[in-house]
C-alpha cells in the first residue's frame, strides 16, 4: 500500500489553551529535524493535525522515527484521493487498505465524516456504498459497529478524501523545547539516560553535563557517554554535549578530604559545576538520574548535603523508581546495552569502602574548606569541550567504516 | 597448473589475504585488553562475527569461533557427550562421515558411549527410516554431515530434522565443511538443526580458523577451558586476522554463491560426462540434485588411485585419492565401502573437487590429458 501522508494527532497539546500555536510549531520543527534523512517529506503544522506529506517516501521509516517523538498522542499512514474522486475510487482504495491488514476472521466498520458538503455522497451514502462492497470482496469479513477490528476512517474534506485504517499510539508527552530548558548530570550508567528520557518527556531540552577523569578514566567511557547521548537525540534532536574535566578536582579532595566525606565533597563539586553551566546556558535546573536509597550518595540526608551547594532545583525523576523499572526503560529506549558496558566512570573510580551514607550538613562544609573550591571550579569550567550529537552518530564505533573495509 | 582437489584445501583469495595481513599489521591487540588498542581489536571481532551471523542469517551470538572443522567437530560431539551425559549416552551418526567426527565417536565409545553408525545406500545416503530405527529414550546427539567428502552426497538432513522434530531434546548435528557456499544453504541451517561446523580453509579463508553455529540455548561443555573467551565457551586469545579475514571470505563466497555454483555443477557434468564413455570407468557421484556441485567421485577399473593422482600430477593436474587425509594411510575409501563398492574398484578411486576458482577450459584440458592416460592405463592391467 502506497500511503500519502501520515496524519499525526496531538497530545496533551489539546488542553494547553494559549500556548498551544507555540506547541504546533515546536513540534513541527521537532518532527522536521528528525525527518531529515528524508528529503521528499514535507511536514505541515496545523491547528487540528499535523501532516506528515511523505511526496514518494516510503511510510515506515517515517512512522519508526515519529513513534519516538513526545508530543504526539497517535499517528494514521493515510491515503489521499483527489476531493471529487468517486465512490468506485474510495471503495478501491479501500479494499486495498483492509486487504493489507485483514486476517480471518475480523470486523470492522466504516466511519465516514463529512466536512465537503459539495460531495454527491453523504455521509450515509459514503459508509453504505463502501461496506457493502467490502462485504462482497472480502471473504468472511464481519460488520461491527462497536470495537471492530479494524475501523476504516474516511474524511471527506474540502482538500481531498482522506482513508485511514491503522492507528498507532505514539510516545505521548510534550514536544520537547516547550517545556524550557535544563541541564542533565549524564554518567553514563544505566539510570541517567533514562532521567534525560524522562525530562524530554515532559517537553524539556536537555543539555548533557558529563564529567571525566583522565587518565583515570578511558576514552571509551567518553565514547559510551556520547552514543547514550546520540540514543538520546532520537527523543528530541540535536544534543549539547558538554564534557567537563574533573582529574584536579577528584585529586584534590582524595588528598585533602577525609576518606569518609570524599564522595559527598565530590558530589558537592560536581553540583556546583552543573550549576555554574546551568546558569551560563540561560538553563533554568538540573536533572540527575538519581533514585532515593538506590547508592550511598542517594540517602535524603546525602542529597540535603549536597544539593546544599545550589538553590537551582536539582531535578529527580527517578527518585521514586526502582532499580527493575528503571531497567524496563532503558531498554525501552535502547540505552541499556550500552550503559552496561565495562568502562570505568568517574562515579566509580576514588571512591571509599565505606562513604557516609548520612553525612553531617556542618562537618561537610567545614571539611570542604580544605579545598580551593573556587580555584578547581575556574580550572575545570575553563577546560569544558562542547559537541553537538545527533541521532545516529557512533563515538564507540568510530572504527566501523574502516572495518567495513577489511571486511 | 590445473587445481582439482579444492575439497582438501582452498587458495586463499587474495583479497582476503589482505585482511589478513593489514589486521595483523595495524589490529594486532589482544581483543581482551583493556586498552584501546585491546578495544579496536574487540570491535573488529565484535564485526566480524556480526558480519558472518548476517550471511547466515543466524545471531551473533550464535557463532563461536574455533580452530577449523576437526575442532568444531570434537567440540559438538565431546561437548554434548559431556553436557547430556546424565540424560543418556547414546549417539547415532552415519557410516560415512568424516575422520574428525568418526574418531571422536570412537574416543567416546572407548569412555563407556554406546554409538550407532548409520548404513548408507549405493548413492552414500543415510535411509532416514534407520535413523527413525536407531533412535532411543537414551540418545543424546545425531551427527549428520551435509555434503560427504569424497563423493559429494548430500545428506537428507531435511527428513532427519522431521523425525527429529520428536525429539526434540537430541542434540542435531551437522558438520558442514565440505556445504558451505555449494547452493545448500537452507538444508543446513533448517528449524531443528541444533549445530553446525565450518572450517575456513575449504572456502578460501586461511587455514587454522573455523567457527560453529550453536544455536542459543542449547548447551555445550567447552573443550578449552582458560582465560573464558568466547562467552566462556572456547578460552583461548582469539585468532583475530584469520577470523577477520575469514569474515571476509564468508562474504565473499555469500555474494558468489549462485554464479559459483552454476559454474562447478556445468564443469562436474561436463566431465562426469565426458568420463562415462570410458569402459573401465566407474563414476561414484551422481547426477541427482542430492550431488553437491563441486565433487566427482571415479575410479579406473584395475588401476590404484595413487597412480592415477601421480600419472596427472606429471601433466600439472591436481586431483586427490578420495581424501587428503586418509589418502597417505593406503586405506581404501570408508565411504565407498559402505555405499557397497567392491575394495578392487575402490581402490582405484580418485576425486576431482572445484571451486569457483576453476574454468571449463581447465575442464576441456583434462579431458585431453584423460585421453592419453587412459590409452596408458589400459597397457597396465
Amino acid at each position: 500500500m502506497e500511503y500519502s501522508e501520515i496524519m499525526v494527532r496531538y497530545g496533551e497539546l489539546s488542553t494547553k489553551g494559549k500556548n498551544r500555536r507555540e506547541f504546533i510549531r515546536q513540534l513541527g520543527q521537532n518532527i522536521r529535524n528528525v525527518l531529515k534523512p528524508f528529503p521528499a517529506v514535507v511536514v505541515k503544522a496545523q491547528r487540528d493535525r499535523l501532516h506528515v506529506v511523505l511526496n514518494g517516501q516510503a511510510a515506515q521509516p517515517v512512522m519508526d522515527a515519529l513513534q519516538q517523538m513526545f508530543g504526539i498522542e497517535t499517528f494514521s499512514p493515510v491515503v489521499k484521493l483527489p476531493k471529487d474522486a468517486d465512490l468506485s475510487e474510495i471503495q478501491r482504495t479501500a479494499e486495498a487498505m483492509i486487504k493489507e491488514q485483514y486476517q480471518p476472521v475480523q470486523t470492522f466498520k466504516i466511519s465516514t465524516r463529512r466536512q465537503n458538503k459539495n460531495y454527491p455522497l453523504n455521509t450515509y451514502g459514503v459508509d453504505d456504498g463502501v461496506g457493502s462492497y467490502i462485504l462482497k470482496v472480502i471473504d468472511g469479513i464481519q460488520v461491527q459497529m462497536k470495537k471492530p477490528d479494524i475501523n476504516l476512517q474516511i474524511d471527506v474534506r474540502l482538500s481531498g478524501i482522506y482513508l485511514s485504517s491503522i492507528t498507532i499510539p505514539g510516545a505521548l508527552g510534550l514536544p520537547v523545547g516547550t517545556g524550557g530548558r535544563a541541564t542533565m548530570m549524564l554518567s553514563g550508567g544505566i539510570d541517567s539516560p533514562v532521567a534525560a528520557y524522562l525530562a524530554m518527556k515532559r517537553g524539556v531540552k536537555v543539555d548533557m553535563i558529563h564529567f571525566f577523569s583522565p587518565p583515570y578514566t578511558s576514552q571509551q567511557a567518553l565514547a559510551k557517554a556520547k552514543d547514550l547521548a546520540a540514543k538520546l537525540a532520537a527523543f528530541g534532536g540535536t544534543i549539547d554535549f558538554i564534557q567537563v574535566p574533573f582529574t584536579k578536582v577528584q585529586e584534590e579532595v582524595k588528598k585533602r578530604v577525609p576518606e569518609g566525606y570524599l564522595m559527598t565533597i565530590q558530589r558537592r563539586m560536581m553540583l556546583r559545576l552543573a550549576a555554574a553551566i546551568t546558569l551560563d546556558r540561560h538553563c533554568n535546573g538540573v536533572f540527575t538520574g538519581e533514585s532515593l536509597g538506590q547508592v550511598a550518595s542517594q540517602t535524603l540526608e546525602s542529597m540535603r548535603a549536597i544539593n546544599d551547594v545550589t538553590s537551582l532545583p536539582v531535578l529527580r525523576p527517578l527518585l521514586s523508581l526502582d532499580k527493575t523499572e528503571i531497567i524496563k526503560i532503558a531498554r525501552e529506549i535502547d540505552t541499556y546495552d550500552l550503559s552496561i558496558m565495562p568502562f570505568e566512570d568517574c562515579c566509580t573510580i576514588f571512591t571509599p569502602p565505606a562513604p557516609k551514607t548520612k553525612p553531617d550538613l556542618d562537618k561537610t562544609r567545614e571539611f570542604e574548606k580544605l579545598i580551593d573550591v573556587d580555584g578547581l571550579m575556574q580550572e575545570a569550567l575553563a577546560g569544558i569541550e562542547v559537541t553537538k550529537i545527533n541521532v545516529g552518530d557512533d563515538y564507540l564505533n568510530a572504527e566501523e567504516d574502516v572495518f567495513a573495509e577489511l571486511l | 597448473m590445473i587445481y582439482f582437489d579444492n575439497s582438501a584445501t582452498t587458495k586463499v583469495d587474495p583479497a582476503v589475504l589482505k585482511t589478513y595481513e593489514q589486521v595483523s599489521e595495524n589490529y594486532w591487540g589482544n581483543p581482551s585488553s583493556l586498552h584501546r588498542f585491546g578495544e579496536e581489536a574487540d570491535q573488529l571481532l565484535i564485526q566480524s562475527r556480526r558480519q558472518i551471523a548476517s550471511q547466515l542469517g543466524v545471531q551473533p551470538a550464535e557463532i563461536l569461533f574455533t580452530s577449523g572443522g576437526t575442532e568444531g567437530d570434537n567440540w559438538v560431539i565431546k561437548g554434548t557427550a559431556m553436557a547430556k551425559r546424565q540424560f543418556g549416552r547414546h549417539l547415532i551418526t552415519t557410516q560415512v562421515e568424516h575422520d574428525a567426527v568418526k574418531h571422536s565417536m570412537q574416543r567416546l565409545e572407548e569412555l563407556g558411549f554406546e554409538v550407532t553408525y548409520l548404513p548408507v545406500d549405493e548413492e552414500g545416503r543415510v535411509q532416514p527410516a534407520d535413523l527413525k530405527a536407531a533412535l532411543r529414550p537414551d540418545t543424546i546427539l545425531v551427527s549428520v554431515m551435509a555434503v560427504n567428502n569424497e563423493v559429494g552426497t548430500i545428506e537428507p538432513l531435511a527428513e532427519i530434522a522431521k523425525i527429529l522434530q520428536d525429539h526434540p531434546k537430541v542434540h542435531f548435528h551437522v558438520d558442514a565443511v565440505q556445504g558451505i557456499g555449494k547452493g545448500i544453504h537452507d538444508l543446513i541451517f533448517n528449524d531443528r538443526v541444533d549445530f553446525v561446523t565450518f572450517s575456513g580453509h575449504k572456502f578460501h579463508a586461511p587455514r587454522g580458523i573455523g567457527f560453529i553455529y550453536a544455536r542459543t540455548g542449547k548447551k555445550l561443555t567447552p573443550l578449552l577451558d582458560g582465560g573464558g573467551q568466547e562467552r566462556g565457551q572456547r578460552s583461548g586469545t582469539e585468532n583475530l586476522p584469520a577470523i577477520a579475514a575469514m569474515a571476509k571470505a564468508v562474504r565473499l563466497l555469500k555474494q558468489n554463491e549462485s554464479h559459483a555454483v552454476a559454474l562447478e555443477q556445468q564443469l562436474r557434468l561436463s566431465l562426469r560426462e565426458y568420463l562415462q564413455q570410458f569402459d573401465k570407468v566407474h563414476i561414484f557421484s551422481g547426477t541427482g540434485d542430492h550431488f553437491a556441485p563441486h565433487i566427482l567421485c571415479f575410479a579406473i577399473e584395475g588401476v590404484k588411485g595413487e597412480t592415477i593422482v601421480h600419472a596427472f600430477e606429471e601433466d600439472g593436474i591436481y586431483l586427490s585419492t578420495t581424501s587428503a587425509c586418509s589418502s597417505k594411510k593406503g586405506l581404501t575409501s570408508s565411504t565407498l565401502s559402505a555405499m557397497g563398492i567392491a575394495p578392487e574398484i575402490a581402490r582405484g578411486a580418485v576425486r576431482i573437487s572445484l571451486s569457483d576458482q576453476n574454468t571449463m577450459a581447465e575442464g576441456e584440458r583434462f579431458k585431453q590429458v584423460f585421453a592419453t592416460r587412459y590409452e596408458q592405463f589400459k597397457t597396465l592391467s
